[in-house]
C-alpha cells in the first residue's frame, strides 16, 4: 500500500525488552567477489550492529575465507543475525562463538606513543607489563604491538593516553573455538 | 559434452537446457550479441516487452502460474536498474526469475562508461543471489547455478551480469548435469521426531487452525494435493495468506476465507482464539498478525518453512519444522495415518460451532445498490461469469486487489497472481501476460485499479504485439483508493494527492493501442458488458466506473488485534468515528 510515510514500524523485533548482548559469530564463506559486501549489506540493510569485523582468506585452494563479526542484540536477534547469514548462498557454515563460551578471541593493535623522560619510562613498563613488543623506536616515539583480548587492548590504549598516546591501528578480532574439533 | 561456443551463445544454450520457452526482454548495446544469437534461433520465444519492469513482472506472472522459473534479458545501466522494483518483488514474494544483463565490455568497468552502473552493487539487496562474469571459463557454470539457486529452497531471483566481451569470447559450454553447488543445499525433509511431535500436538488440539501461506503454491501442486489430504484427514479449519490464496479451495468445507488485515472476521477470531496454530509455508507478515503482542496469546504455535529465518522472526514459534513444505506434509499424513490419529471430534465440534457463529456475521457483507457500481459486486459478477472457465487472476495493489482476493474464489494453486510483500503497483498487467504466455489457451483477467495500471500501461502494447488476448477489469473509483480509504480513516478525510486527476478515457486508450475499450457504469448493465468483454478475441480495457467511497472491509485497523476488527456496517458513513478508533501508535503503522 502507498501510504504517505513510513516511520519504523513498532512491528519490528527490535521492540524487545530483551537484554542486549554481545556475541562473535564465525562465518565461513566461498571466498568469491562481493562476498563481504553481502554479509555488510545484510547487516546494515536489516538494522544490525558490527562492533568488530575480520575477514582474511584461511584456505586458498579452497577459496575458503573467514569472517569474523562481533555484533550485539537481543538473543532473539542474533539467532536472526545467525540463520539470515546461512541464508546467503556463498555461506558455508556460520557459528557464535559466544554461545557455547567455548570461542578464544585476540585482536592485535599497533599503538603509537610519542614522549620524552619520564613518559618514555612509564610507556615502556607498561608495555613490558602488557607483554607488548616495541616494533618501531625513535629518540621521541614508539610503536607497540600488542596481541590480546579486546578489553585488554582497551586497557592498554586508555593507559598509554595521558602518556603521550598518539594513534592506534587494530585488526578487529580473530576467533577460533578451543579444543581438537574445528567450528 | 563440452562444446566450443561464444559466450552470448551459451546464454541460449542454457535456457534452452533448462527447458525455457518464452523470455521477456529488451535490448541495448550491452546484450546484442545474445540477441543476435536469438535471430537465428526458435526454440526460445522472445517477448520484447516496453519497459523493463514489465519483463520482470511478466516473468513472474509466468513462473507463478506454470511453476517454472521465469527469465528475462536486459542490457545494462538503465536497462538493469528498471528491473530492480521487478526482482525486489520477486524476492519478497519467493518468485523464481534469472535475470540475465548486459554488461559494459570488462575493461571499461569503473569508468563510468555509457549505461554503465553497478549491476550486481545495485541488486544485491534485492536478488537472493546475484552474478558478474568476468571470465568465459565462468559463465557456463554461472548460468546453470543462477537456475539452481532461483528454484531450489525458497525460491527467489538471481542476477546474472555479463560484461559484452565475455559475450563475445569463447569457451567451453557442457549441459547442466546434477548441478552441485559448492554452499548452497536447501534442506527438504523435516526432523521425523519433530514431525511426529507436531501430529501429536495436532491430535490433542480442541481448536485448532491451519494457517498456510504463498510456501505451499512455491513447493508445487503435490504440496497443495497433500495439504488437502491433511486438512481432510484431520477436519481442522484453514485459512490463507494472501499469497497462498488456492492452496486449499475456497469451495473446500473447512476454509475459512483470507486471513489479515482485509481477511475474514471468522479467520481472524479463529487466529486469534485458537490452541493450536500450524503454519505452513507462512512467514508472519505484519498484514497477517496485526498488533504483535496481542496476536493470537493463548496459542500454540507450529511453523513449517524450508527457510530457517522465517522461524521467530517476528512471532515465537512453540515448535519449528524446517523444511519443504510438501515433503513436511507428506511425512504428516504417513504419521497421522500411520498412528492411526484422529482429533477429539467433541471440542472439534464445539470449535465448528463457535466459527459458524463468527461466519454468520458475514463479514464480506456490503450494501449494494441499484445506481453505482459496488466494486465488490463488480468482482463478483466476474467471478460468477467467469468461475467455470479455466481462468487465471492477476492484481495490481490497493482496495481492487483486496476486494479481488476476498470475492473472487480459488480453488487451485498458481491462478492467483498478486504483488503480495512489495506491493507493487503496475504489477497486474504485466504480469497477465506472463500468465497468458504460458497457458495460451487460458482466460487471463488482470483485475486492476484506474492508478495502478496507468504504472505499467505501455504494456498493452505488448499484448497487443503478440495477440495475447488478456482482459484488464479496471475498478475505476478515481481515486488511489487504498490511499483514500487510510486518508479517511487516520488524516480527517484530507485527500492529499490521492484523487486521480486527468483520467485519460480508458476506452479511447484501449482504441489507441489496438484493444478493445469497454465502459460500465450501470448495475444493470454489467452482466452484459463483462459477456462482451469475454467474447471479444483479443486484449481488452474494461473501465468499471463504481462507487467513489466506498471502503474495504472488514479491516483490521493500523496497531489492533485480531479480535478488534471494523466491520461494514459498523463503519457506514462514519469518518471521523473511525479515525477515532485508531490511536496515535496506530498511526505511525504503514
Amino acid at each position: 500500500m502507498n501510504a504517505p510515510t513510513s516511520p519504523p514500524s513498532p512491528y519490528s523485533a527490535s521492540t524487545s525488552d530483551s537484554k542486549i548482548e554481545s556475541h562473535t559469530l564465525s562465518v565461513l564463506v566461498d571466498n568469491e567477489p562481493g562476498v563481504l559486501a553481502r554479509v555488510v549489506g545484510l547487516f546494515s540493510g536489516r538494522g544490525y550492529n558490527i562492533e568488530s569485523l575480520t575477514v582474511a582468506e584461511v584456505a586458498h585452494a579452497e577459496h575458503l575465507s573467514r569472517i569474523t563479526i562481533r555484533t550485539s542484540g537481543a538473543p532473539e536477534t542474533i539467532e536472526q543475525i545467525r540463520h539470515q547469514l546461512e541464508r546467503l548462498v556463498p555461506v558455508r557454515q556460520v557459528t557464535d562463538l559466544t554461545v557455547n563460551g567455548r570461542g578464544l578471541e585476540r585482536e592485535l593493535a599497533m599503538v603509537k606513543v610519542r614522549g620524552r623522560g619520564d613518559n618514555r619510562n612509564d610507556a615502556l613498563q607498561l608495555a613490558e607489563a602488557f607483554r607488548a613488543r616495541i616494533v618501531d623506536a625513535t629518540t621521541e616515539s614508539f610503536i607497540f604491538e600488542l596481541t590480546g583480548k579486546p578489553e585488554k587492548i582497551d586497557e592498554f590504549v586508555d593507559l598509554m593516553r595521558p602518556i603521550g598516546l598518539v594513534e592506534v591501528s587494530r585488526t578487529g578480532v580473530a576467533a577460533i573455538s578451543r579444543g581438537p574439533e574445528p567450528i | 559434452m563440452s562444446k566450443e561456443m561464444t559466450g552470448a551463445e551459451m546464454v541460449v544454450e542454457a535456457l534452452k537446457d533448462h527447458g525455457v520457452d518464452v523470455l521477456f526482454g529488451y535490448p541495448g548495446g550491452a546484450v546484442l550479441p545474445i540477441y543476435d544469437v536469438l535471430f537465428q534461433q526458435e526454440s526460445v520465444r522472445h517477448i520484447l516487452v516496453r519497459h523493463e519492469q514489465g519483463a520482470a513482472h511478466a516473468a513472474e506472472g509466468y513462473a507463478r502460474s506454470s511453476g517454472k522459473v521465469g527469465t528475462l534479458l536486459v542490457t545494462s545501466g538503465p536497462g538493469a536498474t528498471n528491473t530492480v522494483t521487478g526482482l525486489t518483488d520477486a524476492l519478497m514474494d519467493s518468485i523464481p526469475l534469472v535475470c540475465i544483463t548486459g554488461q559494459v565490455p570488462t575493461h571499461l568497468i569503473g569508468s563510468d562508461a555509457f549505461q554503465e552502473c553497478d549491476t550486481v552493487g545495485i541488486t544485491r539487496h534485492c536478488t537472493k543471489h546475484n552474478y558478474l562474469v568476468k571470465s568465459i571459463d565462468d559463465l557456463c557454470r554461472v548460468l546453470h547455478e543462477a537456475f539452481y539457486v532461483a528454484s531450489n529452497g525458497r525460491p527467489g531471483p538471481v542476477v546474472v551480469d555479463i560484461p559484452k566481451d565475455v559475450q563475445f569470447a569463447r569457451g567451453l559450454y557442457s549441459p547442466p548435469h546434477n548441478v552441485h553447488h559448492k554452499t548452497y543445499h536447501p534442506q527438504l525433509d523435516g526432523d521425523v521426531s519433530l514431525i511426529r511431535e507436531a501430529v501429536a500436538m495436532m491430535a490433542a488440539a480442541k481448536r485448532p487452525v491451519f494457517y498456510t501461506g504463498g510456501g505451499v503454491i512455491n513447493s508445487g501442486p503435490v504440496a497443495a494435493a497433500t495439504l488437502r489430504e491433511l486438512v481432510a484427514l484431520t477436519g481442522f479449519p484453514i485459512t490463507s495468506t494472501l499469497m497462498g490464496l488456492g492452496a486449499y479451495p475456497a469451495s473446500g468445507a473447512n476454509w475459512l476465507g483470507m486471513l489479515g488485515m482485509h481477511g475474514t472476521f471468522e479467520a481472524n477470531n479463529a487466529m486469534h482464539d485458537c490452541d493450536l496454530m500450524i503454519a505452513v509455508g507462512s512467514r508472519f507478515d505484519d498484514r497477517i498478525t496485526g498488533r504483535l503482542d496481542a496476536f493470537s496469546p493463548g496459542s500454540k504455535k507450529i511453523h513449517i518453512d524450508i527457510d530457517r529465518s522465517s522461524i521467530n522472526k517476528n512471532v515465537k514459534v512453540d515448535l519449528a519444522i524446517v523444511g519443504d513444505c510438501g515433503h513436511v506434509l507428506e511425512a504428516m499424513v504417513r504419521v497421522w495415518r500411520s498412528e492411526a490419529m484422529h482429533a477429539e471430534k467433541q471440542p472439534l465440534d464445539a470449535w465448528r460451532a463457535q466459527i459458524d457463529h463468527w461466519r454468520a456475521r458475514k463479514s464480506l457483507a456490503y450494501r449494494n445498490s441499484t445506481t453505482t457500481i459496488k466494486p465488490q459486486y463488480a468482482v463478483q459478477r466476474l467471478y460468477e461469469l467467469t468461475k467455470d472457465k479455466d481462468v487465471y487472476i492477476t492484481t495490481e495493489v490497493g482496495q481492487h486487489q483486496m476486494w479481488a482476493a476476498q470475492h473472487y474464489h480459488f480453488d487451485e494453486p498458481n491462478r492467483w497472481m498478486t504483488s503480495g510483500g512489495l506491493g507493487t503497483m503496475g504489477y497486474g498487467l504485466p504480469a497477465a501476460i506472463g500468465a497468458q504466455l504460458a497457458h495460451p489457451k487460458s482466460l487471463v483477467i488482470d483485475i486492476a485499479g484506474e492508478a495502478s495500471i496507468l504504472m505499467c500501461i505501455q504494456e498493452l502494447s505488448t499484448a497487443i504485439q503478440y495477440r495475447l488476448p488478456v482482459k484488464v477489469f479496471i475498478l475505476n473509483n478515481e481515486y488511489m483508493g487504498m490511499v483514500r480509504q487510510w486518508q479517511e480513516l487516520l488524516h480527517g478525510g484530507r485527500y492529499s494527492h490521492s484523487y486521480s486527476e486527468a483520467l485519460p478515457d480508458f476506452v479511447k486508450l484501449a482504441e489507441a493501442f489496438g484493444a478493445k475499450g469497454i465502459r460500465c457504469y450501470d448495475p444493470a448493465d454489467l452482466d452484459r458488458a463483462i459477456g462482451e468483454m469475454l467474447d471479444y478475441d483479443g486484449p481488452v480495457l474494461f473501465d468499471c466506473v463504481v462507487e467513489k467511497g466506498e471502503n474495504c472491509f472488514p479491516m483490521i485497523p493500523s496497531g489492533k488485534a485480531h479480535n478488534d476488527m471494523l466491520l461494514a456496517d459498523l463503519s457506514d458513513d462514519a469518518g471521523v468515528e473511525l479515525g477515532a478508533i485508531i490511536d496515535e501508535k496506530g498511526k505511525m503503522l504503514v
